[in-house]
C-alpha cells in the first residue's frame, strides 16, 4: 500500500512510525492530548518536593529570603555596591525573584533525559511534557515569592519613609509577562542542556558550574548600571540581563534598559526556545538506544 | 476484510555498539576527527560471540537487532512474540510503542496504543495510591475523566481499598505491583503491547493478570505479547511469531509455532558433561558424568524404576554435599526433583572424586522426552549447576494394566488409582 493511500484513509488514531523524520516535525496535537499528564506532573513536582520537609511550602519563601540576606550582608556591606538608592534587601530580593526561577528550572530540567531514562525507556508520551511541567510547577513558588516581596516592600515603605527613589509604577502589571519570558528562556536552555547531557554525560557534572557562571555574568549581584559603558553590550548579549533589569524596573522603578537590549534578549530567547524544541525532539527519538 | 490494525513493513533497527554506553565529548571529537581524516575508527569491541554473523551491520561495530520484519495483525487478534534472548522481541515492541525509532521500514498502527513494557513505571513513592493511579494512568495515556470512571474498578482489582490515601512508599512490593498492573490493565486501548510483565508477582496474582488479559482480548482489542512462558502464550494467543536473529523465523497458529519453537530451541545433541563450560556455581565440586538407565535394564518406560549415576570431582574430600536433579518437560515445567537432602542416605563425607547413584520408584511420567538440570550444593553454597545436562525418553507402557495411558499433551504425570461406586449398585440389577 502506498503512503498516499494511507494518509487518505486516516483512522482516528493512526500512527505511522518511520525513521529519520524531519527535524521540524513537532506533534503539537499530541502534546495537547497529554495536557492531563502535564497537569498531574506539575502537581507531582510541586507536591513531592516539599511533602516531607518540616516547613513545607514555607521553603519556597525562606530560600530566596535567606539568600538575599546573605547577599545583603556580604555583597552590600562588605563589597559596597551602588544600587541607585534601592534598599539592599529589596534589590537582592527582586533579583532573586527572577534568578531563582531560572536556577530552579535549570537544576531540575537540565538533564531530563538522563534523570528520566528508566521512565522514558518503558513508556511513550510526548517528552516535552516533562520540561514544560518543571517550568510550570516552579511558577507556583514564584507566586509565593512575589507575595513575600510585596509584603516586605510594603513594610519598607511604611516603616522607613525615606526610602528614596523607589516607587511602585503600573509597570508592576508587566511582571507576568516577564515571567513568561523567563519561562521561555529557561525552557529553551533546559531543552538544549537536556539534549546535550543525553549525549555527553560529562556535562551533567558541570551543570551547576554553568549555572553559577551564568549568574556572575548576569546582573544578579550588581546592577547593570555598575558595569562600565564599553562592556555593557557584552552583558546585553546575555538574554538574562534584560530580564533582570526589567524585573527591577517593574518592581522598583530602577533599571538600565535600552530598546536594543530588550530586542536582543527576546530574540535570543525565541531562538534558544525554537532550536531547543527541535534538538529535544531529535534527541527523544533515539535517545534510549544510547542509554 | 478489515485493514490490519498493525502493519509492519520492512522494519529494521541497526544498533551501533560504539554508541552504547557512555559517550563523551572526547569520543565525539575523536569521531569527527576520524571522519575528517577519512579514517574508520574501529573500537576494540568484539561482536563475534553474541551476535550471529547474519546480524552484522554495515559498520564494523554495528548489528541488526531487527531486519526486514514484515507482518500484520487484524483487529481483535492476540499475537504472541517468541524467541530467544536477543532475537529482537523487545526492540520490536519498543519501536511499536514509539520509545525508539526504526532505522528502516515503517509501521502503521491504526488505533490507540498502550504499552506495558514494565509494571509500575512512573510510580512516585511520595504520592498516595490515589495520586499515583491518576499519574500513572496519565503517563500511560489515559484521560483524567477516564481514570475517574475506572477508579473504583482499579482499586478493587488491586485490593488496596484501605491504603488508597497512603503514600506508595509504605506499600508492600506486592501491593505496588497489584496497583500498577491494575492501572495498566484497565487502559482501554485498541492495541495493547505487553512485554513479559507476568514474570513478576505470586502465582495467584499471575493467574489474575492472565485472566484480565484474556478479558481484554475478548473485548475485541488487539494484543501483542512477548513472553518466555509458553503456557501463558498458549493460553492467551491465537497466533504466534518466532523471531530469530532479528528476522521472522516462523509465523502461524500458536500451537504450531510454540511447538516448532520448543523443538528448535532445545539442544540438537547433548554435549558430554565434562565438555560443558556454561556452568554456574563456585566450581569447588563439578559434575563429571551422568548416566540414566532403567534399573532392571531395557528402555525407560512409564512405570520403570530408574537409576541415575552421577560422577563428580573435587579438589578435596566432599563434605555435606547435596545433589539435586530437576526433571522437566520441553516447556520447562518441572515434573519432579530428586533431592539427596530430602531423602537422606548419602554419607556426610564423600571422597574427592567418585560417583553417587540415585534409584527411583516407578516413574509416574507420561511418555515423552524429559530433560534434567543438575545442581550440587555444598552447605548453602552453589558449587555447580548444569542446565540441560541430559535428557531421556520415556516410552509407553501398560502402566494401569488396561493398555490405556494418557498422552504427554494432556498431562505430565500419571498415578495409580482406583475407582468404585459409592452407592448401592445391587439395587439396579434385577
Amino acid at each position: 500500500m502506498k503512503a498516499e493511500e494511507m494518509s487518505l484513509g486516516l483512522a482516528p488514531h493512526e500512527t505511522i512510525i518511520e525513521p529519520n523524520q524531519s527535524w521540524l516535525r513537532v506533534n503539537w496535537a499530541q502534546l495537547w492530548e497529554y495536557r492531563d499528564l502535564l497537569a498531574l506532573l506539575v502537581h507531582r513536582e510541586f507536591a513531592s518536593k516539599y511533602k516531607q520537609t518540616v516547613l513545607g511550602p514555607v521553603w519556597f519563601i525562606l530560600q530566596p529570603l535567606l539568600t538575599s540576606l546573605v547577599y545583603t550582608v556580604f555583597m552590600g556591606h562588605v563589597v559596597k555596591l551602588s544600587t541607585n538608592g534601592i534598599p539592599l534587601v529589596l534589590f537582592f530580593l527582586g533579583n532573586q525573584l527572577a534568578w531563582n526561577y531560572l536556577q530552579q528550572n535549570l537544576s531540575t530540567g537540565g538533564a531530563i533525559f538522563t534523570n528520566n531514562a528508566a521512565l522514558f525507556g518503558k513508556v511513550y508520551f510526548p517528552r516535552l511534557v516533562v520540561p514544560l511541567s518543571i517550568v510550570f510547577s516552579n511558577l507556583f513558588a514564584c507566586v509565593l515569592q512575589l507575595i513575600t516581596f510585596f509584603i516586605i516592600y510594603a513594610g519598607y515603605v511604611l516603616i522607613v519613609p525615606a526610602t528614596g527613589g523607589i516607587h511602585v509604577t503600573p509597570m508592576v502589571l508587566c511582571i507576568p509577562l516577564l515571567y513568561l519570558d523567563a519561562a521561555a528562556l529557561s525552557l529553551g536552555v533546559c531543552l538544549w542542556l537536556s539534549s546535550l547531557t543525553a549525549k555527553y554525560r560529562d556535562l551533567s557534572q558541570v551543570l551547576q558550574l554553568i549555572v553559577q557562571l551564568w549568574m556572575f555574568a548576569s546582573p544578579v549581584l550588581y546592577p547593570l548600571a555598575d558595569v562600565p559603558l564599553k562592556w555593557r553590550w557584552v552583558m546585553e548579549l546575555n538574554p538574562m540581563t534584560a530580564i533582570l533589569e526589567s524585573f527591577r524596573y517593574c518592581l522598583l522603578g530602577v533599571g538600565t534598559l535600552t530598546p536594543e537590549s530588550v530586542t536582543v534578549s527576546i530574540a535570543a530567547t525565541l531562538l534558544l526556545l525554537l532550536t531547543g524544541i527541535l534538538v529535544f525532539q531529535r534527541t527523544e527519538r533515539t535517545f534510549i538506544d544510547t542509554v | 476484510m478489515d485493514k490490519p490494525i498493525i502493519e509492519v513493513q520492512g522494519l529494521s533497527k541497526l544498533y551501533t555498539l560504539g554508541s552504547i554506553g557512555a559517550t563523551s565529548l572526547r569520543e565525539s571529537a575523536e569521531r569527527i576527527w576520524a571522519k575528517v581524516r577519512r579514517r574508520q575508527r574501529v573500537n576494540g569491541k568484539h561482536l563475534t560471540a553474541r551476535f550471529a554473523p547474519e546480524q552484522t551491520g554495515p559498520l564494523p561495530n554495528s548489528f541488526w537487532a531487527l531486519r526486514e520484519i514484515d507482518f500484520s495483525v487484524q483487529p481483535g487478534e492476540v499475537v504472541g512474540l517468541i524467541g530467544q534472548n536477543g532475537a529482537g522481541k523487545s526492540t520490536l515492541l519498543k519501536i511499536l510503542s514509539r520509545i525508539t525509532e526504526p532505522t528502516k521500514g515503517r509501521a502503521i498502527l491504526r488505533g490507540r496504543v498502550a504499552s506495558l513494557l514494565e509494571v509500575g513505571t512512573g510510580f512516585h513513592p511520595e504520592l498516595t495510591g490515589r495520586d499515583n493511579i491518576y499519574l500513572n494512568g496519565a503517563i500511560l495515556g489515559m484521560k483524567h475523566a477516564e481514570i475517574t470512571r475506572k477508579f473504583d474498578e482499579i482499586v478493587a482489582f488491586a485490593e488496596v481499598e484501605d491504603f488508597i490515601d497512603t503514600p506508595v512508599k509504605r506499600y508492600s512490593s506486592g501491593m505496588t505491583l497489584r496497583l500498577a498492573f491494575a492501572v495498566a490493565a484497565h487502559l482501554e486501548p485498541e492495541i495493547l503491547l505487553v512485554d513479559e510483565v507476568l514474570a513478576v508477582g505470586d502465582a495467584t496474582f499471575q493467574k489474575k493478570c492472565l485472566g484480565k488479559m484474556g478479558d481484554v482480548a475478548r473485548h475485541g482489542r488487539t494484543v501483542l505479547v512477548v513472553s518466555h512462558n509458553m503456557a501463558s502464550i498458549l493460553a492467551l494467543c491465537q497466533r504466534g511469531i518466532i523471531l530469530k536473529y532479528g528476522t521472522i523465523h516462523r509465523a502461524g497458529p500458536i500451537q504450531e509455532v510454540v511447538h516448532s519453537y520448543l523443538e528448535s530451541s532445545k539442544p540438537e545433541e547433548m554435549v558430554a558433561l565434562n565438555e560443558r563450560h556454561d556452568r554456574e556455581g563456585d566450581g569447588s565440586i563439578r559434575f563429571e558424568s551422568i548416566a540414566i538407565e532403567n534399573a532392571v535394564g531395557g528402555t525407560i518406560r512409564t512405570g520403570s524404576r530408574c537409576k541415575v549415576t552421577l560422577g563428580y570431582k573435587s579438589m578435596k574430600p566432599v563434605r555435606h554435599a547435596r545433589f539435586l536433579l530437576t526433571i522437566y518437560d520441553m516447556s520447562h515445567i518441572s515434573m519432579f526433583q530428586l533431592d539427596s537432602e530430602a531423602t537422606g542416605g548419602l554419607p556426610d563425607e564423600l571422597p574427592a572424586e567418585g560417583s553417587v547413584v540415585c534409584e527411583t520408584e516407578p516413574l509416574s511420567v507420561t511418555p515423552g522426552r524429559c530433560y534434567m538440570n543438575l545442581e550440587l550444593i555444598r552447605g548453602h553454597q552453589l558449587a555447580d549447576r548444569v542446565t540441560y545436562a541430559a535428557y531421556f525418553d520415556v516410552e509407553e507402557d501398560d502402566f494401569f494394566g488396561t493398555g490405556k495411558l494418557p498422552k504427554r499433551e494432556w498431562t505430565l504425570t500419571v498415578m495409580k488409582h482406583r475407582w468404585r461406586a459409592a452407592c448401592d449398585t445391587a439395587a439396579i440389577s434385577p
